[in-house]
């Protein structure tokens, strides 16, 4: 991770880069984190949801059903 | 009709950047429009992409629609991606075509006003393969203050060189 910054100044048009101020590199290592959670809470439900359709497909397939049958039902 | 007004545009250079930051926005336009086309280097199909205004750190809560090539889902702010910063500006991730930027624009209307601000997302991690994100948000920063300042970030990683983002203003005249 880099830690600096672009900062642009709208009201004079300048734009400078920066290096974060401990503070801000403390704040963005929490961000991180937090977004650590919300990639695991994601893949997590992502992979649930392909699990539950894989499943439903095969339970469909043992009851006699195509698999263009199958993918009909998904349209 | 409305007119759309380069205020100032950004584009990374070779070191990268950990946030790309619009300070002392005026307050003479109704509504800002930020067009982003960004890409990071998180080893993923796409990459990060969130927004803070004024340098807050909560009030933020929305709700996401998804699609990734092979399904659609949803995803709110408060149970997903935390209320410490707002879900938008996704960049195209690591693990996709090489020098391939996402797109999209953020709305934010009425930002100078006294009341809760909303905003809208909406936008694409580009992807030359068949798992790609697209993506719309709406979303509720809950403060009352006019926005001045608007921070994009990259949580955990870095804004790619060649990444973009222009500020406009919109005016109804």
């Amino acid at each position: 991770m880099t830690d600096t910054k672009i900062v642009v100044n709208c009201e004079t048009g300048e734009t400078t880069v920066v290096t974060l101020t401990s503070e801000e590199i403390a704040q963005r290592e929490a961000d991180a984190a937090a977004f650590a959670v919300e990639q695991a809470a994601r893949e997590e439900a992502e992979a649930a949801a392909a699990a539950a359709k894989e499943s439903a497909q095969a339970k469909l397939a043992a009851l006699g059903l195509t698999a263009d049958e199958i993918a009909a039902l998904s349209k | 009709m409305a007119n759309m007004i380069p205020i100032s545009t950004v584009t990374v250079g070779s070191g990268g950047a950990a946030t790309i930051d619009f300070t002392g926005i005026p307050q003479i336009y109704t509504d800002l429009l930020i067009k982003v086309s960004t890409r990071d280097n998180l080893a993923y199909s796409w990459g990060q992409g969130y927004i803070r205004f004024n340098g807050s750190i909560t009030g933020y809560d929305g709700r996401q629609l998804y699609g990734n090539g092979s399904s659609v889902t949803t995803a709110t702010g408060s149970g997903n991606w935390g209320t410490n910063y707002a879900l938008a500006g996704r960049g195209t991730g690591a693990s996709t075509t090489a020098n391939t930027f996402s797109n999209g624009e953020i709305y934010i209307p009425n930002y100078g006003g006294s009341y809760y601000k909303s905003y809208s997302y909406d936008g694409t991690a580009e992807n030359n393969a068949t798992s790609a994100m697209a993506e719309i948000v709406g979303g509720i920063w809950s403060n009352t203050a006019p926005i001045t300042s608007i921070t994009l970030l990259t949580p955990s990683q870095t804004w790619q060189q060649y990444s973009t983002a222009t500020l406009y203003g919109i005016r109804k005249y």
